[in-house]
């Protein structure tokens, strides 16, 4: 036996795919290929059933639970309970058990509905009705019935079903129009391809009889990537081959557009179609609250478990004499008595947990999921975030991120589309030195094609004729637009002919319209491809017809795009359009210095330079060009590589004919915005695939720039001059030296840098040596942190992720955001802490993967600077509330084991126990979680360097967490003190008297406990009261109301010899209490005490070192009154009837 | 009490931007509802806690409290307390020799007598309680340890107690009642008050053992088993708890509303105390009809009791003490203390922040007019 054989057996076995194969092998309508060609190992293939649902009738009980307790806190809840059903605890599992189910229960049937919901959309897709081709005829089935090979019939309007290759279609070219909104939100038409030699049949009979197969490669998710050969069998003839892509290639969720019918063959069905493969979910994002919040929790756990483990050993040394671990009056059982002491020490270990288990409540989970859930609705409810142009307003797509928006350091943001509007205009074009600009446009009507050139250097020649000839030809035939018409039934050859407006162009790039659109409006009108001929409208209203041969598609990383035509005369033309750095390099003649003099001046002002070169192609030379263009289409390996070789051999030589300008301009108020962000502290990164000149001007416009600002320049043009490693030191040498003078970052130069693409990955480079590379990168991320405004440009998609990934990783660990609207940004958006999506017009890939999408990049002052900021503040008091209203809780339990013999016994009651998180203490911080407001929306608009005091987690740091902790623990030692010193009746009674009947009375264990813990629910609710700021008549409800119901259940609770329970020890005592005289009066007593110390505090701060915030809020109503001082007359009646 | 400034904004939904654009409203239903709510416009009472509104609030804080707890602590010195310790510690202790020979189920009873003299006149009601100290009564094993459906009158629960009173619960095969061990503890020592008259003669002080428990557990939660009056029948098939010398029905034989469950002394004991030292509330000396004489005149009194009670071996402690009550209940001086400390804290703090406002104060404000 071979070895090599065996390896691969080996390998593959290691693998665990038994049957993998590189490719598929599809027989259309599962016909055999005739014997002798190659013998294929034959696949089982999915059926084209989608699942999106994640459960079933019969796992759903079991798989839900199990996916509810992988979270470590659910976890937790369910060992306590489970600890407490084993062991004799001293609470009910009924006070763990009842809260968890709840949970669990509310979560399971939120999901369960969930699923419910999809497993309905499943079944009405997957039973959708659809047309296959059987035995030459068409057959109706349901959806989910589709094989792999079978031919299914399209009509117009209809989504396919699944991913089909393209045999033939109704129009006689055999192409089709498709939409692919629902895949990527682009609403333009694309058009698809068949095979030519497939296209002729076109019947179902046809259909039936053609005989081939098609080869392809195993699904992937990459929706614009595809590679697969088809392979049609004749009879009497040579198999012949065909190579298909990504333009054969019909996705399902795309719509036919335009186009009656069509016939294709199913490759890729079920979960295998690129779509499904989309659907897989993103990777979390926590944000850096969530993370202190998991950070105290671990240091609450540790702080539960020292507590048991001091009181057990405490019990242990306490009860060492049996006269106190078992007096006469109180003997163990026989069986506890039995156990042997490890165990017993390791149960009441457990117990103690268990008493105290509380401090780390179930409530809070839920509420900070309700806070963040229900909190979300007020970015998508909000007014001004709103666009009326678009119809939308902002979109929360993941709302675990919300208060991440409050903790942003470093901005990276996009500039096409982001800071510009991509609407793009044609201003000028030149041809050899000779600049046109067009008339300008009067609301989108054209002016009579006549006028509208504009010479300004007016001396005609015959090269020169040629040459602008050529050139507004190139620029009509050399792009992918398609023209829309808006009234197909009257055809559109006659409204253009009448020069009305009534077809537009469509495409994915909107340079190319303007271009297209800029080019109609001086005099040259491209009216349609047909029949791979297309037309052009000339100025003197003749139409010319190009024959179309060949499109050398646009790609990011050759920056152009080429078209083979051939003219009416017969000539063979290349017509090339590109950046010009990637097409000035391959001229050989024309006006090279005078392009690129007015190219270089426009990229200044801001504007978008094209170049447009030209080639004359020989019968030959197109020949020898057709052979390399199919042979590379043809390979199934690496086709992209062959393709770029054959491209890079065509462009060569070119002719350069003139350069265009297309401006994009700024989004209003973007200079504003980022402004506002800088005040903020926040740092504004623009990364952009465009050239620096360019990326610079609209930087300056933008104000990331000022007039005042240094510039340091990292490009390839200085590292060609000096090495990087000199031009790196240099820098830093220049920004530290200052830094170091100046001392203080406020009032120093402030420093720009501009680094392109090449440059940052010569920095980023892992180079060989070693130290060296992390040297540079060291460096680099130094410089960075001590520029105010950084741009990028020359990024590739993915440089712009590792960008942001470098920052992230940086040792501050700064949060991160990035803000992009094209499918080039989602890498980066993907990679951010917060990924904000602008709904812009290239397609809306970015905003649905992003965490928030917005309309325009304005919005994002008021969702960072207000929602943020507010959310923030709101989720900080949320948690360190949530565990100082915990300490309050169980300390006063855990001082009472040293008074009751460490001996578990709690100090409330059950119900108290149960319900304190609950109910009692639980709606009034969910409410001020979600509608506070410390300072008006007015004021942190108005004023961006407030968002400095809550950056860098300013609220959930250690310092403040232990205030709120010595807090917590101060008040309950206030709590049980004070009522301990009321009971302890060596020097004091405790007598009361009921005023009703004068009977004297005493109190018990459990008025001792109902008495803190009615202190402890005032005070901790009034604390709360203190630190609402915003008081509106929901706040008054719900805290007045909050008590309110305390007192109710508690009358209720003692009032009624419960039937169901075993015990009555509630039985009147809350009534009692209240009849006494001392219990009020201590209770008044110890609430003031308790609250004392944080007003101080409050106040003392606020006086003698008070932050931004609380300026701004004890100036805000002073101004508001001032500027609009009619609105509070007429409105303080609504605001005093509270 | 807090600086308040009445913010109101515009929440009656018609800002003037909106409205513009006639089609708007039809075409893009998409657009968010202009509520007050949803706009988090909803007007507000904004209160600032800062120097100025705080101060205010502070002094009237003290001011309230000073005079409070100098009333209370004025009313506290007013009720007359006393205390005496029986246990019987020392060997020159009358109780000695009752503490020391100890055993259970005795059928002689060992009393002793201990004199004693209260300086002052007690008037009107006096309350007598018995103390114990270092005694567990809220020890988890032993607060659970009770049924209280027994004590409710609950016949399934007479015969078959809750498992909580283990190991309580039953003796010689039969189901105790009342069952667990707060109730097998009960308190049993006799107290009985004697005056000394000037003239040597020894006058018993009536007590009175009705109205010291809760009335809502003497006659709702406590109840005797129904169907008969008669509690021998009722308690036929129940033991007596292990430590008790008689059945639960001849706790006090000669008043039937008094006897078996709903006997008060055995009520007060079922309440278990909060702390290891507490005193419960055993008789009350009604005061005199005619006011003339005080309920107990200044002069030499005789404690006799029955001793039956052991504390020693947990190294407890018992006594007697008799103490009158005022409005607020018991002596109690810690309240008056806690208030007028926390009184002139206020105060105090207030005055600090006076100064503060004073000096801080004056420089925000003028720091903040450039701005």
């Amino acid at each position: 036996m071979d070895l090599s054989v065996l390896r691969n057996l080996i390998s593959r076995y290691c693998a665990g795919e038994e049957f993998w194969v590189d490719s598929r092998t599809v027989y259309i309508g599962h016909k055999e290929p005739p014997p002798g060609a190659e013998a294929y190992i034959l696949q089982r293939y999915p059926d084209n059933r989608i699942v999106s649902s994640k459960y079933t009738l019969w796992n759903f009980i079991p798989k839900n639970l199990f996916e509810q307790f992988r979270r470590i806190a659910n976890f937790y809840f369910l060992l306590i309970f489970l600890v407490q059903l084993i062991i004799d605890t001293p609470t009910s599992p009924i006070t763990s058990g009842l809260p968890l189910f709840f949970v669990i229960t509310v979560t399971a049937i939120k999901q369960g509905y969930e699923d419910w919901l999809r497993h309905k959309a499943d079944c009405s897709i997957n039973e959708c009705p659809v047309n296959v081709v059987q035995q030459g005829a068409v057959v109706r089935t349901q959806s989910h019935k589709i094989r792999v090979g079978d031919v299914v019939m399209v009509r117009e309007d209809e989504t396919f079903p699944c991913d089909l290759i393209l045999l033939s279609s109704s129009r006689d070219d055999g192409t089709c129009y498709v939409t692919t909104t629902s895949l990527d939100g682009e609403s333009s038409h694309k058009t698809y391809y068949a095979v030519p030699d497939t296209i002729s049949y076109i019947t179902e009979r046809e259909m039936d009889s053609l005989h081939a197969t098609v080869e392809c490669e195993q699904p992937q998710p990459d929706l614009y990537k595809f590679v697969g050969r088809i392979n049609i069998y004749k009879e009497g003839e040579d198999p012949i081959a065909r190579p298909l892509g990504a333009e054969n290639l019909l996705l399902r969720g795309a719509t036919l557009k335009n186009t009656e019918h069509i016939y294709a063959v199913a490759i890729y069905s079920g979960m295998d179609t690129k779509m499904a493969l989309n659907y897989q979910s993103k990777s979390q994002k926590r944000s850096a609250v969530e993370k202190s919040m998991n950070v105290f929790l671990v240091a609450y756990l540790c702080l539960l478990i020292s507590k048991a483990v001091i009181n057990t050993v405490l019990k242990y040394t306490w009860q060492w004499s049996t006269n106190q671990d078992e007096p006469w009056y109180n003997h163990r059982t026989e069986i506890d008595r039995e156990r042997h002491v490890v165990i017993r020490a390791f149960t009441d270990f457990l117990a103690f947990m268990v008493l105290f288990n509380y401090i780390i409540p179930v409530s809070m989970y839920v509420t900070v999921e309700m806070q963040k859930f229900l909190g979300s609705y007020f970015i998508a409810w909000d007014r001004d975030l709103y666009d009326e142009e678009l119809g939308e307003g902002a979109q929360v797509n993941t709302s675990d991120l919300n208060e991440e928006l409050g903790q942003v350091e470093y901005v990276f943001t996009d500039k096409t589309g982001t800071l510009t509007e991509n609407r793009m205009e044609f201003i000028e074009c030149c041809v050899d030195g000779h600049i046109y600009i067009p008339h300008a446009i009067c609301n989108g009507q054209i002016l009579s094609a006549a006028s509208s050139i504009d010479m300004i250097d007016s001396s005609p020649g015959g090269y020169r004729r040629d040459h602008e000839d050529l050139f507004f030809r190139a620029l009509c035939l050399c792009h992918t637009v398609q023209v829309k018409e808006e009234e197909t039934v009257d055809g559109i050859k006659m409204g253009l002919h009448q020069g009305r407006p009534t077809s537009f162009y469509i495409s994915s790039s909107p340079d190319e319209v303007a271009l297209v659109e800029g080019m109609k409006r001086l005099g040259y009108t491209y009216l349609r491809l047909k029949d791979r001929y297309m037309e052009i409208l000339n100025k003197d209203d003749e139409i010319e017809r190009f024959e179309l041969l060949h499109v050398l598609n646009f790609d990011s990383v050759r920056r152009r795009m080429s078209v083979i035509v051939k003219s009416s005369s017969g000539d063979y033309l290349l017509f090339c359009k590109g950046a010009d750095s990637s097409v000035l390099p391959r001229v050989v003649s024309g006006k090279v210095e005078q392009v690129r003099a007015r190219v270089e001046q426009n990229a200044v002002e801001g504007l978008r330079t094209l170049c447009v070169a030209y080639k004359k192609l020989s019968p030959e030379q197109y020949q020898d060009a057709c052979h390399q263009l199919s042979h590379a289409k043809l390979a199934l390996q690496e086709r992209e590589q062959c393709l770029a070789q054959a491209y890079d051999i065509m462009e060569r030589d070119l002719i350069l004919l003139g350069a265009t300008a297309v401006e994009d301009r700024l989004q209003e108020k973007a200079a504003d915005t980022i402004e506002s962000l800088h005040q903020a502290g926040m740092k504004v990164w623009v990364l952009t695939g465009d050239k620096m000149e360019t990326a610079a001007a609209t930087c300056y416009a933008s104000k990331l720039f000022r007039r005042s600002t240094q510039i340091l320049e990292l490009t390839k043009k200085r590292t060609e001059e000096q090495s990087l490693h000199e031009v790196l030191f240099d820098l830093s040498r220049t920004v530290l030296k200052e830094h170091s003078l100046s001392g203080c970052s406020v009032d120093c130069q402030d420093y720009g840098l501009i680094i392109d693409g090449a440059t940052l990955s010569a920095v980023l480079k892992p180079s060989l040596a070693g130290s060296g590379s992390a040297n540079y990168r060291d460096i680099f991320l130094e410089i960075c942190r001590n520029c105010s405004a950084v741009l990028c440009c020359r990024m590739a998609p993915l440089q712009k992720a590792q960008i942001v990934k470098l920052i992230k990783s940086s040792k501050e660990r700064p949060i991160t955001l990035a803000i992009g609207d094209g499918a080039n940004d989602v890498s980066m958006i993907l990679e951010a802490h917060v990924g904000i999506g602008i709904m812009g017009k290239e397609g809306r890939q970015a905003a649905r993967n992003s965490d928030y999408a917005i309309p325009k990049f304005k919005h994002l002052k008021k969702i960072l600077l207000v929602h943020g900021h507010f959310y923030y503040i709101r989720i900080a008091e949320l948690v360190q509330y949530f565990f100082y209203k915990n300490v309050c809780f169980i300390f006063p339990q855990f001082l009472y084991q040293f008074f009751c013999g460490f001996s578990q016994q709690p100090l409330y009651d059950t119900a108290y126990l149960t319900l304190y998180n609950i109910s009692f203490t639980s709606l009034p911080i969910l409410l001020y979680s979600l509608i506070e407001k410390h300072v008006s929306i007015e004021t942190l608009k108005r004023d961006p360097s407030l968002y400095r005091d809550v950056s860098k987690n300013s609220l959930l740091r250690w310092p403040v967490f232990l205030y709120w902790t010595c807090l917590g623990l101060f008040d309950a030692c206030i709590f049980f003190f004070g009522a301990y010193f009321l009971f302890d009746n060596t020097t004091f009674t405790s007598n009361g008297q009921l005023m009703t009947t004068n009977t004297q009375m005493m109190f018990g264990n459990w008025t001792f406990g109902t008495l803190i813990f009615t202190v402890l629910v005032f005070t901790v609710t009034l604390k709360l009261a203190l630190d609402t700021h915003h008081w509106t008549w929901i706040n008054h409800f719900v805290i007045w109301g909050s008590l309110l119901f305390y007192v109710i259940f508690s009358l209720l609770w003692g009032g009624i010899i419960w039937p169901f329970l075993n015990y009555q020890r509630m039985y009147y005592v809350f009534m009692q209490m209240l009849s006494s005289g001392p219990a009020w009066l201590s209770i008044v007593l110890l609430i003031v005490v308790s609250l004392m110390p944080d007003v101080v505090k409050k106040v003392l701060c606020r006086t003698v070192w008070p932050t931004a915030t609380e300026r701004a809020q004890s100036n805000g109503p002073c101004v508001t009154v001032e500027s609009s001082s009619i609105f509070v007359l007429s409105q303080s009646d609504s605001g005093l009837s509270f | 009490m807090m600086a308040s400034s009445y913010n109101a904004k515009e929440d009656d939904g018609h800002p003037s931007v909106a409205t513009g654009h006639g089609g708007a409203g039809t075409v893009k239903n998409k657009k968010p509802d202009n509520t007050a709510f949803k706009q988090q416009r909803l007007p507000a009472w904004q209160p600032i806690l800062t120097a100025g509104t705080v101060l205010p609030a502070f002094f009237v804080i003290g001011l309230i409290f000073i005079p409070i707890g100098i009333g209370l602590f004025v009313t506290s010195n007013n009720i007359k307390e006393f205390e005496i310790d029986y246990t019987g510690v020392d060997i020159s202790s009358p109780c000695f020799n009752c503490s020391q020979n100890y055993i259970w189920n005795s059928t002689t009873p060992c009393t002793c007598t201990l004199p004693f003299k209260l300086e002052q006149p007690f008037e009107s009601n006096v309350f007598m309680y018995y103390g114990l100290s270092n005694f567990y009564q809220n020890h988890r094993r032993y607060v659970k340890s009770r049924d209280d459906s027994q004590l409710n009158g609950d016949q399934t629960s007479l015969k078959n107690p809750s498992k909580e009173c283990e190991p309580y619960r039953t003796s010689d095969n039969r189901p105790i009642a009342p069952c667990g061990a707060i109730a097998n503890s009960l308190f049993n020592d006799t107290l009985e008050l004697f005056y000394i008259d000037p003239n040597g003669s020894k006058n018993a002080i009536p007590l009175v053992k009705k109205g010291i428990a809760w009335w809502t557990d003497k006659n709702v939660k406590f109840r005797n088993p129904g169907g008969n009056d008669n509690l021998t029948v009722v308690f036929k098939d129940t033991s007596k708890p292990v430590n008790w010398r008689k059945p639960v029905y001849e706790l006090d034989p000669l008043d039937s509303g008094n006897n078996g469950f709903i006997n008060e002394d055995f009520i007060v004991w079922m309440r278990t105390a909060a702390l290891p030292t507490f005193r419960k509330l055993y008789r009350i000396i009604q005061k005199k009809t005619n006011n003339m004489t005080p309920t107990l005149p200044r002069g030499d009194y005789i404690l006799e009791v029955t001793y039956n009670y052991p504390v020693r071996s947990f190294e407890g402690r018992k006594r007697m003490i008799l103490s009158t009550i005022s409005w607020m209940g018991g002596k109690n001086p810690f309240l008056g203390i806690a208030y007028i400390t926390v009184g002139s804290v206020c105060f105090f703090l207030g005055i600090v922040l006076l100064i503060i406002h004073h000096k801080y104060g004056n420089r925000n404000n003028s720091a903040d007019i450039p701005n």
